[in-house]
């Protein structure tokens, strides 16, 4: 946790507290110069609330947060460095599209000419340009959302902070905007801070991301390797979906931990943990589509469990097994790309099976 | 797909009962059903305010023969006010006219009222945003308190003001016990701003509530994208704030300006001569001068004048600031 050249925001030990609830609690980390970094949790885990105290509409109960080096512990929003683009838009119903844009202009000092032609250009590059004196309610969703981002970004803030601002939109327009809000970050070069709940939406589009939890920071990473290698449980199951197997450990070799998972046997995994210690409460975590199902009983090389399939759900690109493994209150979830059409004709409730994963698809936590 | 739903529906509703079919039309008819919603109001209106002004506006154009009407159509009572003549001057300005006391009345009603107007939407303003704004557990008990002096009657609190600013009134025998003056101040009451102040009481609590709401509309993201934007609390106020509660501010000064115009209660109990409003003369028109068809003539006039000055208000404020906020 050094304060690194390359580091925009900076929080330590930061934390707000409403009366009892704890908003956010105790989180401390670094955002990079440049870099498009999401707030990923679920409902009420503290999101909005860490953006707020970003943008100085709170202040923290503990701790302290450096934008740019500077502590932000007694400056104002209006003077902080960021700029906030509103999940509700917060579009000026007063004003014209184009008064809109320019409103935060205003203080700078600019002549009117110049004022006019930074705001023609943020129409232009918006996508916005003919619509500068329409007034606010005359603006579809998604033209609203390109007002509030352009409103915004024509200030020029070393760090743009986005509090959902696709949620309103339709799936269509999200996934155009999505695309568009990363060129855009990538054309400006300015620090986005991302707060979503869509997590397919902070996977596609952030550099890093922190995961939330409970007002919590749980990981930061990148979107594969959060994917891949979550540090724990509550990580691993609110990114993807995720099969787990609680056990002890068994037995460890260089490289590998054999974990013994009661009825439905042992498994192996890698061995990333640097002190794993014999007997230790674990949990083996893998993913659906990493799973393999064999209608006949494999070879015996690497895992292999034997269960029985229970149900099944049929989502057009692929189906998802679930699969009952004695031993297991949870079912196993496999999923089966449909690469031909129409095999699911096949009569398969309630048929034996054989679930395989290669080792390294495996992935070793510890149990909470 | 037209042909196919359509055909046999319509086919089916004739062959219903009449009071089947009625409900299909008053279900399918936002209209009808909105007129039939307005009915007992529009029955009140008509009969109390449309008839009475119709019988008013008759009434201007004909004239009084000592205790006759005589109802042969005559704009004499409108002459009467605006004849030229001699004249008076009245705040320096020179009313060139035979009875020069209805204009400069119907001028002074206009200023004492703009006067009580604007301090009671400057002071409404404050209070309706600390509500608003400010006050976070208790709001509604804060809004029943301002209601509290409506709970009296109207003629009650004019007596109040009476008994406060009079000769032996509260305010002179209290200055007078603690000894900062000697003998009662007589120009506390009977004067234009004894008036002015028992209004501004008076319509005070009905001004807070259009302020408040247009106040409590305010989406608060809209303040916070202000302050995020560059903005103080006091320009954010003027940029935003303001404008966006203009709506209520306006509805509250017309709220309050259009009835006190011509209010006759208050002059005729605080105002005494100085005090005196268009309200007062028309009454007298109706009472003792009973001479009906110029008390009427002068309502109108007086209606007219007040029209006019809240249009010209409307106009000025900028009426499409009011509808992009409305939508
Ligand atoms: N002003 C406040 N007063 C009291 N509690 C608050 C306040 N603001 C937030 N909270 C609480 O803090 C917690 C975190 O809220 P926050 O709005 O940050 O969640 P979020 O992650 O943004 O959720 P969502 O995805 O639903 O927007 C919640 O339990 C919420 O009830
Ligand atoms: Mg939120």
């Amino acid at each position: 946790m050094v304060n690194n050249e390359d580091s925009v925001i900076s929080l330590r030990g930061v934390a707000k507290h409403f009366g009892a609830v704890r908003a956010v609690d105790d989180v401390s980390f670094e955002i990079r110069r440049g870099e498009f970094f999401s707030l990923l949790g679920p409902s009420g885990c503290g999101k909005t609330t860490l953006l707020r105290l970003l943008a100085g509409f709170d202040f923290p109960t503990q701790g302290e947060i450096l934008i740019d080096g500077q502590p932000m512990s007694s400056v104002p929003p209006y003077k902080r460095p960021t700029n906030t683009v509103f999940q509700s838009y917060a579009i000026f119903p007063h004003l014209s599209v184009a008064e809109n844009i320019g409103y935060g202009l205003r203080k700078k000092g600019l002549s009117k000419r110049e004022l006019a032609e930074s705001v023609h250009q943020a129409l232009e590059q918006m996508k916005l340009a003919g619509y500068g004196s329409r007034a606010a309610h005359q603006l579809s969703g998604g033209h609203r959302q390109r007002v509030a981002l352009a409103r915004a970004l024509v200030c020029r803030p070393k760090v743009l902070l986005l509090d959902e601002p696709l949620g309103a939109l339709d799936r269509k327009l999200r996934e155009a905007m999505q695309i568009e809000l990363r060129q855009l970050q990538r054309s400006v070069g300015i620090t986005f801070v991302f707060v979503t709940h869509d997590q397919e939406e902070a996977l596609s589009l952030s550099d890093r991301i922190a995961v939330m939890s409970k007002g919590r920071v749980l990981q930061i990473d990148s979107a594969a390797r959060l994917y891949e290698v979550p540090n724990c449980r509550l990580v691993a199951d609110f990114i993807g979906s995720m099969n787990f197997f609680d056990g002890s450990i068994k037995c460890v070799d260089n490289g590998h931990v054999i974990v013994d998972v009661g009825p439905a046997g042992s498994l192996c995994v890698p061995k990333i943990q640097k002190n794993v210690e014999l007997g230790a409460e674990v949990t083996v975590a893998v993913r659906p589509e990493k799973v393999h199902i064999e209608w006949r009983a494999p070879k015996p090389k690497g895992n292999a469990i034997v269960g029985r399939i229970a149900d099944e759900s049929y989502l057009g690109d692929r189906s998802h097994y679930y699969v009952e493994v004695p031993g297991m209150i949870r079912r196993v979830c496999v999923a089966h790309q449909n690469a031909e059409r129409f095999r699911r004709s096949i009569e398969s409730h309630g048929r034996q099976v054989w679930l395989t994963w290669s080792t390294e698809s495996a992935v070793l936590l510890p149990r909470e | 797909m037209a042909s196919v739903t359509g055909g046999p529906l319509v086919g089916h509703a004739r062959s219903r009962p009449l009071s089947q079919r009625f409900r299909a039309l008053l279900l399918r008819s936002e209209a009808l059903r909105g007129y039939i919603l307005l009915t007992p109001t529009l029955l009140v209106m008509f009969l109390l305010l449309v008839v009475p002004l119709c019988g008013m506006i008759a009434f201007s154009f004909f004239t009084q023969v000592y205790f006759d009407i005589d109802f042969t159509l005559t704009l004499k009572n409108y002459w009467s006010i605006i004849k030229p003549g001699a004249g008076n001057t009245y705040l320096g300005i020179p009313f060139p006219f035979e009875t020069p006391v209805y204009t400069i009345l119907l001028v002074k009603s206009l200023l004492m009222s703009l006067v009580a107007t604007s301090v009671i939407v400057l002071m409404a303003y404050p209070m309706a945003y600390f509500i608003a704004f400010r006050a976070t557990n208790h709001k509604f008990l804060w809004l029943v308190l301002i209601t509290v002096p409506l709970w009296t009657s109207y003629l009650l609190r004019v007596f109040a003001w009476k008994v406060i600013l009079g000769h032996n009134g509260v305010l002179n025998s209290g200055l007078i016990s603690i000894g900062v003056i000697e003998e009662p101040l007589g120009f506390l009451l009977y004067n234009p701003a004894a008036v002015i102040i028992t209004l501004t009481h008076a319509w005070l609590a009905f001004a807070i509530l259009p302020i408040y709401v247009s106040l409590e509309k305010i989406d608060r993201s809209l303040l916070e994208a202000a302050t995020d934007l560059g903005d103080s609390k006091l320009i954010r106020f003027l940029r935003v704030t303001l404008p966006l509660s203009l709506p209520g501010v306006i509805s509250s000064a017309l709220m309050v300006f259009i009835p006190t115009v011509g209010d006759y209660v208050t002059p005729a109990q605080v105002g005494g001569t100085s005090g005196i409003m268009i309200g007062t003369i028309i009454q007298r028109q109706f009472g003792a001068a009973n001479n009906w068809p110029l008390g009427s003539a002068l309502s109108i006039f007086m209606m007219l004048a007040v029209t006019a000055i809240v249009c010209l208000f409307l106009w000025g404020v900028g009426n499409d600031r009011i509808k992009a906020r409305g939508a």
